[in-house]
């Protein structure tokens, strides 16, 4: 159970604060509701360079790290295809300057060209290390536009291609942050060991004086219903043979989301689960096979992925993972195997109430989906799901018209 | 009107509330410590083993036993031990250290009497079966095939072996390697080494008495040292590294892992928390020299940091980054510029003090759960020093002067004696 206090500043932000003695520090994690889904198809992976210029100094600050780092701070930031998330952790005595900073950014940033000039080198880079200079790595660039095709999820959050990103200028920056960088798209959480009105009177201080902007209002595409398979056949230099299926899934507040999200761990959660056990160790198929769906807001992507081994063709070992996913749709799991799954959902649930930075991201999380309380009712959904419930999502998912597949053939041995 | 541009005052990190652990000792000799506090019912226990080395090639026998223990016992199969540890939540991690293996059971405490059977009974009916073995040769070769096409990986297994030559600490495996893991090998050293004398417990969370009483009876009065199969730990001869720059040409390569560094001093040497800072300095904080040159001035990176690695006979300095093809020598240039600049003028106090009230800060960050507590434990015990270790630390971070840091610079960074290992392109110059 996280609790926490909740109030919402005149300028529309919203800010949450959860009290936890049992740590000296505090953090500060602010959520802009902004990611990659809502750049222009031209644009791509500007969300995520813009959150590297969010540390390029704000306009009264020249330096957004010397000072977090004089106070004995440490942040970070991520940017996802829904969110774009900052945190700052430091010792709670401190908590002043993150506020100080945080709101001198959301106040406006300094626009500076030289940090744009280097960001845009450093994002390139980080763009060839995660998916360049990889095996596999570029799997997400080819998997997305495979499987949406109208939704923004069909470019990954870095971008679909560098030239978007050597091109981007500071007009788009500065049009980016008037845009989406305003109190009434942001979630503040302040977590740790913290007093509810001493956050009220910084947040007050700092934070009150910005002025509201109007929200914006997201009106993106829908992916329309999946009418046949889709199939991707890449030719690398890949060390051995790689084979993803991608399937169209529930939103995150959908009816099915949990289902879908329990079947994941029956296929591939833990040793036990049926796609290690069966084909990994019984079958002896595969070398690594895992199943898992994006976590995404808007409709999710339900993925499975696995690595036959050198002797098994792709056709054995793509009808071996059908054989799984069909029996999923005809036979129904006993509670047994569905109660495990739920064990660890509540085991995870528990362990990640240890650290205030996975609650206050979390507390962010949930006050975006609707209500930050869900985190604490997130339990209860699971444990309704039925093998029946189970059995129908399966049905729902697990369908050749509904998959896109994509298959890495190695050139080794061309 | 509200002053943005004043920073607010600034409340230095004035002292640590380290948690001791409670010390215990079983009836079997096993050393337990534990550390007991947390709203949330749960526990992590890890049971830590030390690797006893009769021969220093043996690096990968120690990953197999350690990563085979789940996989099978007189009583239990592979399959049943993943039912009983998922049904209950739980998460069992092996975990490879240079000088240890760790087996980490986390776990809410209302499966734990379910639990703990089940590692007592790995820990010493494990048996290793021939199948799982199979398997686990064949899905680590492929793995290793896949982690050898990453210049990273190439790049850390390369440094290693130029720095540590034959000795344990440079063993990389090769593919052949797996292929002479046997199970007789594998039962034997985990004889060897899976003993009361040779494991340390170190449990953190919420600590019944209950759980504690439980504990002493399958691993304390329940679990016996056989000294028949007792090995004497050998002590490696560090040798001088001879190749200074070994660069391994990828030609389809966008980026070049960089990894350069040299032997230094361990934990129990007393200019080590100096050293530290110094490290904080060059490359072990976002405000580094190396970061804010080569990645924010130059954007040549998106990452560069160094570090500071003390094992149990040895210790090592080490650089790491993935750059530009294309800038790969100019790299190398500007930390050859780094080192140098720290070697030749004492930095200003300005920026020393960034770096204390920083490592101030995240060492009382580092400090968030009751985990952390055992894990500050675990990185001074090990190397044979107690808690006041920090003391002494929090000491020299506070009060080492820019003067003193050059002179470690001087003494332990050298930029001409570094092992230096490029993997992906570099221009010649």
């Amino acid at each position: 159970m996280v609790k926490f206090n909740r109030f919402t500043l005149d300028n529309g932000l919203r800010v949450l604060v959860h009290e936890d003695t049992a740590t000296p520090m505090a953090v500060v994690n602010i959520l802009y509701d902004v990611g990659a889904r809502d750049e222009h198809p031209d644009q791509t992976g500007f969300a995520h360079l813009f959150e590297h210029l969010m540390f390029g100094g704000s306009v009264n600050i020249p330096s957004y790290d010397g000072p977090s780092q004089a106070v004995g701070a440490q942040n970070n930031a991520f940017t996802s295809n829904d969110i774009t998330n900052y945190y700052i952790t430091l010792p709670a005595a401190n908590l002043e300057t993150a506020f100080w900073l945080e709101s001198d950014r959301m106040l406006s940033l300094a626009f500076n060209e030289k940090s744009l000039d280097v960001q845009r080198n450093v994002v390139c880079e980080e763009f060839k290390q995660r998916y360049l200079n990889q095996p596999y790595g570029d799997v997400w660039l080819r998997l997305r536009p495979l499987a949406y095709q109208v939704h923004p999820y069909r470019w990954a959050t870095i971008g679909k291609e560098l030239s978007h990103i050597e091109q981007a200028q500071m007009d788009d920056v500065k049009a980016f942050f008037a845009r989406y960088y305003v109190p009434e798209n942001a979630i503040l959480v302040v977590a740790g060991n913290v007093e509810t009105d001493r956050v009220k009177q910084l947040a007050e201080k700092w934070f009150g004086p910005i002025t509201s902007r109007s929200k914006y209002l997201r009106q993106l595409p829908a992916e329309p219903e999946q009418q046949e398979a889709r199939r991707e056949v890449v030719y690398a230099d890949v060390p051995l043979n790689s084979l993803y299926i991608a399937f169209h899934g529930p939103a995150r507040l959908e009816d099915g989301y949990y289902a879908m999200d329990l079947l994941s761990d029956l296929l591939s959660r833990g040793t036990s689960s049926r796609l290690y056990r069966i084909l990994v160790k019984e079958k002896e198929l595969f070398s690594e096979i895992n199943a898992y769906h994006t976590g995404s807001i808007d409709g999710n992507l339900f993925v499975v992925e696995g690595k036959p081994l050198p002797n098994v063709t792709l056709e054995v070992a793509e009808e071996a993972i059908w054989n799984e996913l069909n029996r999923l749709k005809t036979e129904p799991v006993t509670d047994y195997e569905l109660d495990k799954v739920k064990n660890r959902i509540e085991s995870t649930m528990v362990f990640a109430e240890m650290a205030i930075l996975e609650k206050a991201m979390n507390l962010a999380y949930f006050e975006l989906l609707g209500d930050a309380n869900g985190l604490n009712r997130e339990i209860d959904h699971y444990f309704v799901v039925s093998p029946d419930d189970i059995q129908q999502q399966a049905g729902r998912l697990f369908r050749k018209e509904n998959s896109s597949t994509l298959i890495y053939i190695t050139d080794k041995y061309a | 009107m509200l002053d943005r541009v004043q920073h607010p005052p600034y409340h230095p990190v004035t002292g640590l509330d380290l948690i001791k652990p409670q010390e215990i000792t079983f009836s079997n000799g096993l050393k337990v410590f534990v550390f007991d506090s947390g709203e949330q019912d749960l526990v992590r226990i890890e049971w830590i083993i030390g690797h006893l080395f009769s021969q220093e090639n043996q690096a990968l026998l120690n990953t197999g036993v350690c990563e085979l223990l789940p996989e099978g016992t007189h009583t239990l199969s592979s399959a049943q031990i993943a039912e009983l540890i998922d049904f209950h939540g739980a998460f069992l991690i092996p975990e490879l250290g240079y000088d240890q293996s760790s087996l980490t059971l986390f776990s809410l405490n209302k499966h734990l009497e379910d639990l703990l059977p089940v590692i007592k009974d790995m820990l010493t009916n494990a048996i290793f079966p021939e199948k799982e073995l199979a398997t686990y040769v064949r899905n680590n070769k492929q793995k290793l095939q896949i982690a050898l096409q990453k210049n990273n990986f190439v790049a850390r297994r390369l440094f290693n072996k130029a720095i540590f030559g034959s000795i344990r600490y440079g063993y990389v495996p090769e593919m052949l390697d797996y292929d002479e893991l046997t199970r007789d090998n594998l039962l034997s050293l985990f004889r060897q080494q899976y003993r009361p004398s040779n494991c340390t417990l170190v449990i953190s969370g919420k600590i019944t008495e209950s759980v504690i009483n439980r504990l002493e009876h399958l691993f304390g009065s329940n679990w016996v040292n056989q000294d028949d199969f007792a090995c004497a730990e050998r002590t490696p001869d560090v040798p001088t590294p001879e190749e200074m720059l070994t660069v391994d040409i990828r030609e389809d390569s966008v980026q070049s892992a960089i990894r350069l560094g040299c032997l230094s001093i361990q934990r129990c040497h007393s200019d080590f928390p100096g050293l530290q800072v110094l490290n904080t300095v060059l490359g072990g904080y976002f405000g580094s020299r190396l970061m804010t040159n080569i990645r924010e001035d130059k954007g040549y990176t998106y990452n560069i940091s160094s570090g500071l690695v003390s094992l149990k006979h040895s210790a090592f300095f080490t650089i790491a980054s993935e750059v530009g093809v294309d800038v790969t020598a100019a790299t190398l240039r500007e930390i050859e510029k780094e080192i140098n600049k720290l070697r030749n003028e004492p930095m200003s106090e300005e920026e020393l003090s960034v770096v204390r009230s920083y490592m101030m800060g995240s060492l009382l960050g580092s400090l968030e759960n009751i985990f952390s507590h055992a894990d500050k434990f675990k990185n001074v015990y090990f190397s044979g020093l107690g808690l006041d270790y920090y003391d002494h630390y929090t000491s020299v971070v506070n009060t080492i002067t820019p003067d003193e840091i050059c002179c470690m610079a001087n003494t332990y960074l050298d930029y001409d004696k570094m092992i230096k290992v490029v993997v992906g392109k570099m221009e010649t110059t």
